[in-house]
């Protein structure tokens, strides 16, 4: 079960991964490619997903748009990490006033809806990918920062750790011999499911206008844009939607699987 | 227990403090200028001066901030520049829209979420693994995207419900109703596949299979056992993720009134910013950064409730 | 207990049901009118915003002024009955409408005249359009059903100037508190507004003149082109005059139950080039940026076909038009000759900023597309419409933009000095100096028609094509204007025909 889940949700990333990675060289047509004829074509042979108002052809602009959304989400949770996990890390090390300062600070970073973070950084510097990267990415950390000190504090009082720190070893020693490996796990299996909300979250925020701009493809913008044309050319909101469910599940499947394969193993071990 | 409890409630008004300067900050460097944005390109120099003048934007940045906490700690939330009618009123009205609609998607999602999750936790094999698979997608789906689906089927093929708009609360509840309906389910049921997948696992951690074995064993009735011990216990991690998801909910009104065209706190938070309507715009960001923090501290204090050692461990 | 539990449940279920089956409401009693906009107005009061919603809900309904515009864009009498025109151009009296009366019970006439236009042009007015009001002296009231107004300079566009929305007549008592509570002379009074769904307008019983048909007007601010269409299929809107959905247009053309009406606006789009920038100094390089943009491709993706190429900055329902709409036909080959003429290098690349309507945002995409057809890279730059107003319009800080020019007939931004896109041409200001003290109308007319041509010669922006203004309602309203000579939806004379 466990493992039909890694497999299902690893397959599932690869396959996203993949077709970004194709687009990066060969889409059936120019995903930006403007054909005013066939607008609006339903889906066809020469267009299997159909055309959207300006004639480009949607399964290009998905296939493109992939690329969008993992270096968006992968950025993203690049500076929720960068930002939280050492943070993390620091309360975890010393306590007191400064995981207090530190913890508290994650509280407040967190009451503010990814949605308003992006709102605010929009009105000051536009809209684009960068911004959004940026409201996910202060979304993220303070979820990070506390997954990364619950872990480490279990970490801290296991019997190696203290015997290290009675050794004589500064707390950084400490925490990069012994709590950083012993937490990699956990922090792999968050970061995995931190992805999967990024995608869903870039594409929020793409719908309402805030993502990436055109002429470059985002899934959370086809949907904007099919929704005009819901009556005439309902597919258009069909396809893209489909891609990110798909991106999604394959991410959250991976997540959910591997942290059953750690519970079971750390199971087994006790 | 109460040394926490006032631990957190300082908290919580030193993030609203926090919150107020931060968006105060974003709003004053903000490009654009309200009075350019009400009296349009045309406008003369002296026009724009007089009018800056009468919004109060001449005053120094400072007396500006004073003069708008002020209000707000007296209950003063001051008045729309677009609208120029107060904004208590104003989000008043909005939040009729808004509250309904987050508080409709909660109940729905729990209503459906804890009985399929514990259902699915007292059964094993094919069942579980088909409801878990359904959940699994469940949270995959973008919920303004099932709004979308939903359009597309119940108000473009079978026109049973409206696309979109909201007719108002005194033309009677049942056209107001009917307008939700598509915006909640929408909003609901990303929510509940997420709940039903942790209450399904919250029951299962308290041991619920093993509460089971004992009671056949016993001879007693399952259902018994299973609300009366096993739910109960596993009531934490529950309460504290729909505090959490309480909060999404609210961000994801946002998008999802956009959507369905409903006029809610979303709509008039993209009004307002689009307008620079200023001082609404904060007392917005306020008021959902309020929002956010009040229902956490709420979840704070009832799994406080539940289970007094927390407080105790936290403290 | 347990049946009554029961009996609870069931009745609570069957109200549920009545409550969801009940809606769609009633059709309409043929008295009242239910009218989508949009675009929410901010505040009613059209001395004290731009907004052209303001004018949508207001103009003529509620508000009227001494001259007003009639459906084809004629200049036609209101609050003044009639007038003469000294032949020097400067002195214009005007006879009063007898016996009129603001809602608030406020007597109409010429101290209310010299009230007005005192208050738009007083050093604290905040009149979005003050600048119309410039060339007046002085008000004078020989008597209290006469006004004569003194102009510094003649002004052949006066009578049309004081027909904006902006010119309106409000009461002393009232006008500070028009913004929320419209107080005018016109044939309906405004009941409620709900802000962000409705606002409601009844009729006034004590209007001066012949008694509107309908007894009620609502005003639905639905702005998503799929619930518009829905609205109106359900029979919620009665009349959508400004449809935001050209792309389901087709919907209601072959259904009985609507009037398709396409008819004209006065939105000129255009590509707006900042001209006091390299290379959009060049005009070599304008040139050959309008030759290298298919309008007619551009009007079929972006509003589905309808409206029309233009060729100035002048529509086709404009008086004394010139079709100049041929001047550039789409031929790359040539763009890309007047490109290396200019001596601009293929890959050369400026920003085009977009404001948020739709238009503007398919236009600056599709304009994009074709330009790297000719070498141009063109990086797109979204906007909100503040930031537009401040970045682009007052600090004239931008390569490109592509905006709707509403205003009826302006040629006169292209002679003012300083304007965002820089245009600055002796010639043109001095034909405008000309039209605008012309005081014989064929002098004027073939005045209008040079400067038209100067615009199309010069192309100092890339003039793309007129809004059209797409009406959708119940094939049983009448009355309801199909062009849209300025902003508003007049409804005075809309009825339900049996």
């Amino acid at each position: 079960m466990t493992n039909l889940r890694i497999l299902l949700g690893g397959g599932l990333t690869v396959l996203v991964i993949l077709t970004a990675l194709v687009a990066l060289v060969w889409t059936p047509y120019a995903p930006t490619a403007i054909d005013i004829l066939h607008r609006l074509a339903a889906p066809s042979g020469l267009h299997p997903f159909g055309t959207d108002a300006f004639g480009r052809d949607t399964l290009s602009m998905i296939m493109a748009g992939a690329e969008n959304s993992i270096i968006v989400s992968l950025a993203a949770v690049a500076i929720g990490a960068a930002l939280g996990i050492p943070a993390g890390l620091l309360a975890a090390a010393r306590g007191g006033w400064t995981e207090e300062l530190l913890m508290r600070g994650a509280d407040l970073t967190f009451a503010f809806p990814a949605l308003l973070t992006a709102v605010m950084i929009t009105a000051l510097r536009g809209p684009g990918a960068y911004t959004v990267m940026i409201a996910i990415g202060v979304f993220t950390a303070p979820v990070l920062a506390r997954v990364t000190r619950t872990a480490a504090g279990v970490i801290w009082v296991q019997d190696y750790a203290r015997a290290a720190r009675a050794l004589g070893r500064g707390r950084g020693a400490v925490t990069r011999v012994h709590i950083l490996p012993n937490i990699l796990s956990v922090l792999t299996v968050q970061i995995t499911i931190q992805l999967s909300l990024a995608i869903l979250a870039e594409a929020g925020l793409s719908f309402v206008g805030l993502g990436a701009q055109p002429p470059a493809p985002s899934w959370g913008r086809m949907l904007n844009e099919g929704q005009t044309y819901i009556y005439t050319a309902p597919f258009l909101t069909l396809f893209p939607g489909m891609a990110i469910a798909v991106a999604v599940l394959g991410l959250n499947m991976l997540g959910d699987g591997l942290r059953d394969a750690m519970d079971l193993r750390r199971r087994r071990r006790a | 227990m109460s040394g926490f409890l006032l631990r957190r409630l300082g908290t919580l008004i030193a993030a609203l403090f926090f919150a107020s300067i931060v968006v105060f900050v974003v709003l004053q460097i903000l490009p654009g200028d309200p009075a350019l944005v009400i009296l349009g390109p045309d406008a003369q120099a002296d026009t724009l001066k007089a009018l800056r003048h009468q919004l109060g934007l001449d005053l120094p940045v400072w007396l500006r901030y004073l003069h708008w906490i002020g209000g707000v700690l007296t209950g003063h939330f001051g008045r729309s520049t677009a609208y120029d009618i107060s904004i208590a009123t104003l989000i008043l009205q909005r939040i009729a829209v808004t509250v309904p609609l987050a508080i409709g998607a909660m109940l729905l999602a729990t209503l459906l979420a804890i009985p399929i999750g514990v259902f699915a936790a007292s059964r094993r094999g094919a069942v579980d693994g088909s409801i878990m698979a359904a959940t699994q997608i469940g949270v995959a789906v973008p919920d303004f995207w099932l709004a979308l689906l939903l359009i597309l089927i119940f108000a473009v093929h079978v026109t049973w419900f409206p696309a979109g708009g909201f007719p108002g609360w005194w033309h009677g509840t049942g056209a107001a109703l009917k307008a939700l309906v598509l915006p909640t389910v929408a909003l609901a049921v990303p929510q509940a596949a997420i709940l039903a997948r942790v209450t399904r696992g919250a029951v299962l951690d308290v041991g619920l299979r093993d509460y089971l074995r004992t009671a056949r064993a016993k001879g007693l009735r399952e259902g018994a056992i299973l609300w009366l011990h096993a739910v109960p216990n596993a009531l934490i991690p529950v309460t504290t993720l729909m505090g959490l998801q309480f909060s999404f909910l609210l961000a994801g009104t946002i998008i999802i009134e956009n959507v369905f065209t409903l006029p809610g706190l979303g709509s008039l938070l993209f009004q307002a910013i689009g307008q620079r309507d200023l001082v609404l715009v904060q007392d917005l960001v306020l008021l959902f950064a309020g929002l956010v923090i009040l229902i956490n501290f709420l979840v704070d204090v009832l799994n406080a409730v539940i289970d007094p050692r927390l407080a105790k461990v936290r403290s | 207990m347990k049946t009554s539990s029961l009996w609870r449940s069931s009745t609570l279920l069957a109200g549920l049901c009545t409550c969801l089956a009940s809606v769609p409401a009633l059709a309409a009693p043929p008295d009242s009118l239910t009218i989508g906009i949009a675009l929410e107005p901010p505040g009613l009061d059209p001395t004290a915003g731009a907004a052209g919603a303001i004018r949508d809900v207001t103009y003529d309904n509620i508000f009227q002024g001494l001259t007003r515009i009639d459906e084809a864009g004629k200049v036609v009498p209101s609050l003044a009955k009639s007038w003469t025109v000294s032949p020097d151009g400067l002195t214009y009296t005007f006879d009063l409408q007898n016996g009129v009366t603001f809602q608030d019970g406020t007597q109409f006439d010429c101290s209310i005249v010299q009230f007005s236009y005192g208050r738009a042009m007083a050093a604290d007015s905040i009149n979005a359009q003050k600048q119309l009001f410039a060339p007046i002296a002085k008000v004078d009231c020989p008597s209290p059903l006469q006004a004569v107004i003194t102009l510094k300079q003649p002004t052949s566009t006066f009578l049309y100037n004081m027909a904006w929305g902006d010119a309106v007549m409000v009461a002393p008592k009232s006008a500070a508190a028009n913004k929320t509570h419209p107080v005018g002379t016109g044939p309906f009074e405004f009941s409620r507004w709900v802000p962000g769904d409705r606002i409601e307008l009844i009729r006034n019983p004590h209007y001066w003149g012949p008694a509107p048909k309908l007894a009620a007007v609502t005003f639905r601010i639905i702005p998503d082109p799929a619930a518009a269409t829905a609205a109106l299929l359900s029979g919620a809107l009665d009349a959508y005059p400004d449809f935001p959905a050209p792309e389901t247009v087709v919907k209601f053309q072959h259904d009985p139950r609507f009037t398709v009406d396409i008819g004209t606006t006065e939105g000129k789009v255009i590509l707006a080039l900042n001209d006091a920038r390299k290379p959009f100094n060049d005009i070599r390089f304008r040139q050959a940026l309008a030759y290298a943009i298919d309008r007619n491709a551009i009007i079929e993706a972006a509003y589905s076909g309808y409206g029309k190429v233009i060729g100035s900055h002048y529509t086709p329902s404009d008086p004394n038009y010139v079709d100049l709409s041929g001047a550039y036909p789409y031929d790359p080959a040539k763009a890309k000759q007047l490109l290396q003429e200019a001596g601009v290098k293929p890959g050369m690349s400026f920003t085009i900023t977009m404001p948020p309507p739709s238009y503007a945002q398919r236009s600056g995409q599709l304009v994009a597309a074709y330009l790297s057809q000719v070498g141009i890279n063109v990086k797109l730059e979204s906007v909100e419409w503040a930031k537009w107003l401040s970045q682009v319009f007052s600090q004239s800080d931008f390569d490109a933009t592509v905006i709707a020019h509403v205003e009826s007939r302006d040629l006169d931004i292209y002679a003012r000095p300083h304007y965002y896109f820089n245009y600055d041409s002796p010639a043109y200001k001095a034909l405008y100096a000309q039209y605008i003290a012309a005081t014989d109308p064929t002098q004027q007319a073939a005045l209008v028609e040079k400067l038209q041509r100067q615009l199309s010669a010069d192309e100092p922006n890339i003039f793309l094509f007129a809004l059209p203004k797409i009406g959708i309602w119940n094939a049983k309203l009448k009355g309801m204007w199909s062009n849209d000579p300025m902003p508003a939806d007049d409804v005075t004379q809309v009825y339900w025909a049996q």
